[in-house]
This record gives structure tokens, C-alpha cells and sequence, in this order.
């Protein structure tokens, strides 16, 4: 990449695998399990905590030496909230049946350990355009675990994915459902989120034996 | 930086301009946004309700389909010939009866206020709908929709919605194949408003037996389905006058 310096490349790509902040440092564990029952909330989720990470992390970096340390946490919480907010509004404004099944998970990405995080962790030691990146690789890496939970959820929970009927439709008995293919629901709730997450973190941890640590 | 960061006189001053300056930034989202999100839900709330008497794009027995954002609102102009508010057995017209909201309505009823509770008459290939709306609690929290009824007091169709009961099983009561079995489900029994009951031990999975005031229950989601007969059988309640001075005897 020409674009971007080695070091500043790494930014992105690090926490995509090998530091991704949901199965390496198990942060943002709770919105993974609750929005991905359908693939297309994941995506959504994704972009938003994107713009909300990026964002947020360029704001407190640009005021990383004027913000007060006693009330630093307090500071920072504001600005995650404030871009929540936005997003929130935003979405009832152009994605409104969206934003319905986001519901409540919108506005708790104010408490996604990972933006905390990485505004404590990085923003605040570094220049706005490295905690730019910073934001855009580490929301990216929550995201990417979030598309692929997603992924499997919808395809074996409901048989679609983005709402299209990939395997047939199960009502009327065509494509896979003819040969007695069902629908498996516990896909759809919650726990089969964790299960999902385990697996990748199972199959990453054996392809780079490295993460695995020291019993 | 020269500025001492630690004083505590710069910790207040910081944090008042902090809050004037994401004050602003809010309101000035939330004003601009304001007029599409109360379209948004005001396009939603026509939807339901055209959706009730029957009037959407639903295809087969599959997913529910509503009239398009786009159409609703002229159909919904189309369609509705009368809204009402109904307090006793009176009714009077008011425009835009169908955004009162009912949550607040029924909590006045419970104080033993006077409350507006609407009522919309839609009409359909010449035939008259009275599209009742309701508000109960489901298990984790609140389940409102529609239901509209014929002079005969037969069931012509329902919507229901939810905001946060659990998903794949108390959440289906916004699916088809629960909505569906109550079309033609009668609500009286006898002379008395009985409604239609989500009933776990009824021997009618077909819901061949319109007579019965019984639909088949939601299996894992017995609470959610109770709060759905309580909510029909309240809302009854309180519509019962009026109603008992529209039904064909």
C-alpha cells in the first residue's frame, strides 16, 4: 500500500485477525450475540459502530491535550453518546423499519467496550489521523466477525440471506426443503451466537498457534 | 500546552462548554430529523391499520406484506372513511383519530379519567370495517396492534406488534400463521364480548371452528399469548357499548 505507511497499514489490518478486538481480546461480546440473527443488522450495526469508533476516536484525539484527566472518562462518554445519538436519529430518519429491529443495540453502543477501549487505549496518545485508522481497523475487525456470525445465523436459522430465500422456501416445500431440509431455530436466539463466535475462535486459534495462551 | 489541565476551575469551564457545544450539535439533529422520523412512524401506524382490514400486499401465506410507504398514505385516505373517538356508546368524528394514542388513553380509563379511545371505520368492496386498536404487555414488554371487526361482529383481521417479546416464539405473534387464524373468528359468544382467546388446549390446530372464540396458541410463548387474549378482551371492554350500537342483531 502505497497510500498508507507500513506501520500505519498494520493499524487496519492488525485488529481484522490477529488482534480483532471480539475473538482475540473477547471485547463487544454482547451486541455480537444479539444483532446477528439476521445478516443484514450485522452489516448495519458494522458500519455504525465504524462511524461511531472512527469519529470518536479523531474528536478525542484532537482534544487528547486539552481534556481534563480527572474528568477524561466523563468527556469521553459524551462524545460516544453524542455520535450515538446521530446515528440513532439517522436511522429512524431513512432506515426506519431498520432501526426497529436494531431497536435498543444502537444505543448501546455507547457501552461497546470496544470504542471505550480503543479512546482510552489509543486516541488518547495518538494523532487524529493514526486514531482514525486505529477506529476504522478495529471496528472493522468487530464487524467482520459480526458479518460472519450473521452469515451462518441467517443461512441456517431462517434459509435466507439479506431476507432472500436461498434455500428454497420452506412453507411451500422447493429447493432444499423438498428433500426434508428444516430450518434449524435454535440459530436464531442468542446462545447460538456464542457457539458461532467459539467456532471461529476455535479455527483461529489452531490456524496461528501463537494467540493460544499459556495455560 | 501551557494550560494547566488540572485545575479545577478548567475542569468546570471545560466541561460547561463541552455540554453548550453537544447541546447544540443534538438539537440541531434532532430538529432537522424530527419531521421524516414522525412520517416514518406516522406511515407505519397507516400500514398497520390498512393491514388489519385486510388491505396489503400479502402473497400466498408467506411473509407479511404491506401496502408500500410510498401508496400508504393515499390509500389509506382511500380506504378510511371515518375516524372516531368513542367515549360510552357515543362516538363523534375527529380528525386524525388513528395517532391518539392509546397507550395514554387507556392508562386515563384506568384512572378513571374520561379518555378518547379511537376508532377507524374503513371501507372495503362495499363493505364496513371497525378497526379497533389495543394495547397490552406481552412477556417482556409492551404488544399493541389492530383488529377489525364486521357488523357481525366476525373478525376480519388483525395486526399485531410487539417491542421486545422473544424472538422466534412470543415475537411470531407478528407472523401469519398466527395474525391469519383469527379472520373469521367471531368475538361474542352469545350476547356477552368474549373475544378471541389464545388457547393452548384447543382441540383446532386447523382453526376449522370459527364458533369456538378460541385460536391455537403459540407453542414457548403461553405469557405472550395470554397478553394478547387480555389485551383483545380489555379493549373490548371498553368498545363494547359502542359496538353493541352497531351490531347487526
Amino acid at each position: 500500500m502505497a497510500l498508507l505507511s507500513k506501520k500505519d497499514a498494520n493499524l487496519i489490518l492488525d485488529p481484522l485477525a490477529d488482534n480483532n478486538p471480539i475473538t482475540i481480546q473477547v471485547l463487544g461480546i454482547c451486541s455480537a450475540l444479539a444483532i446477528t440473527a439476521e445478516l443484514k443488522a450485522s452489516v448495519v450495526m458494522a458500519v455504525s459502530v465504524m462511524f461511531v469508533l472512527a469519529m470518536g476516536n479523531v474528536v478525542i484525539s484532537l482534544m487528547r491535550n486539552i481534556i481534563p484527566s480527572k474528568i477524561r472518562i466523563i468527556v469521553q462518554l459524551v462524545v460516544v453518546a453524542t455520535l450515538v445519538i446521530i446515528v440513532d436519529q439517522v436511522l429512524k430518519a431513512f432506515a426506519y423499519e431498520l432501526s426497529k429491529t436494531l431497536s435498543v443495540f444502537v444505543g448501546l453502543i455507547i457501552t461497546n467496550c470496544i470504542i471505550m477501549g480503543r479512546f482510552e487505549a489509543f486516541a488518547l496518545g495518538n494523532g487524529p489521523w493514526k486514531s482514525f485508522l486505529d477506529g476504522l481497523g478495529n471496528a472493522a475487525g468487530y464487524g467482520i466477525i459480526l458479518v460472519i456470525v450473521g452469515f451462518f445465523r441467517e443461512l441456517l436459522g431462517s434459509g435466507t440471506l439479506f431476507g432472500f430465500k436461498v434455500l428454497g422456501d420452506p412453507v411451500t416445500k422447493t429447493g432444499l426443503y423438498s428433500i426434508g431440509y428444516e430450518n434449524n431455530g435454535f440459530m436464531i436466539i442468542p446462545p447460538a451466537a456464542l457457539i458461532v463466535v467459539g467456532i471461529i475462535i476455535w479455527v483461529q486459534r489452531s490456524r496461528n498457534r501463537s494467540l493460544i495462551e499459556e495455560a | 500546552m501551557a494550560i494547566n489541565t488540572d485545575k479545577n476551575s478548567y475542569t468546570v469551564i471545560f466541561a460547561v462548554i463541552m455540554v453548550i457545544i453537544v447541546g447544540s450539535v443534538l438539537a440541531f439533529f434532532a430538529s432537522g430529523l424530527k419531521p421524516k422520523i414522525d412520517e416514518n412512524v406516522r406511515f407505519e401506524k397507516q400500514q398497520n391499520i390498512l393491514y388489519a382490514m385486510g388491505v396489503n400486499n400479502n402473497e400466498g401465506s408467506g411473509s407479511v406484506d404491506f401496502i408500500p410507504t410510498t401508496e400508504v398514505e393515499e390509500e389509506f385516505a382511500k380506504y378510511i372513511k371515518k375516524q372516531l373517538v368513542v367515549v360510552g356508546s357515543e362516538a363523534k368524528e375527529k380528525d386524525n383519530a388513528y395517532l391518539i394514542d392509546v397507550q395514554k388513553e387507556l392508562a386515563k380509563v384506568k384512572s378513571g379519567q374520561s379518555a378518547e379511545l379511537p376508532l377507524l371505520v374503513g371501507e372495503k368492496d362495499g363493505k364496513e370495517y371497525y378497526i379497533i386498536p389495543m394495547y397490552g404487555k406481552g412477556l417482556w414488554d409492551a404488544i399493541w396492534g389492530f383488529m377489525s371487526v364486521d357488523s357481525n361482529m366476525k373478525v376480519q383481521g388483525v395486526y399485531f406488534d410487539h417491542k421486545g417479546e422473544t424472538p422466534g416464539l412470543g415475537a411470531n405473534i407478528k407472523q401469519r400463521f398466527f395474525m391469519d387464524d383469527f379472520e373469521g373468528e367471531t368475538i361474542l359468544d352469545g350476547n356477552s364480548y368474549v373475544g378471541v382467546t389464545v388457547a393452548k388446549g384447543n382441540n383446532d390446530p386447523l382453526n376449522n371452528d370459527k364458533e369456538d372464540n378460541q385460536v391455537d396458541a403459540l407453542a414457548g410463548a403461553t405469557i405472550t399469548g395470554n397478553g394478547v387474549t387480555a389485551m383483545i378482551k380489555e379493549s373490548l371492554k371498553l368498545y363494547k357499548p359502542y359496538l353493541e350500537t352497531i351490531r347487526t342483531k
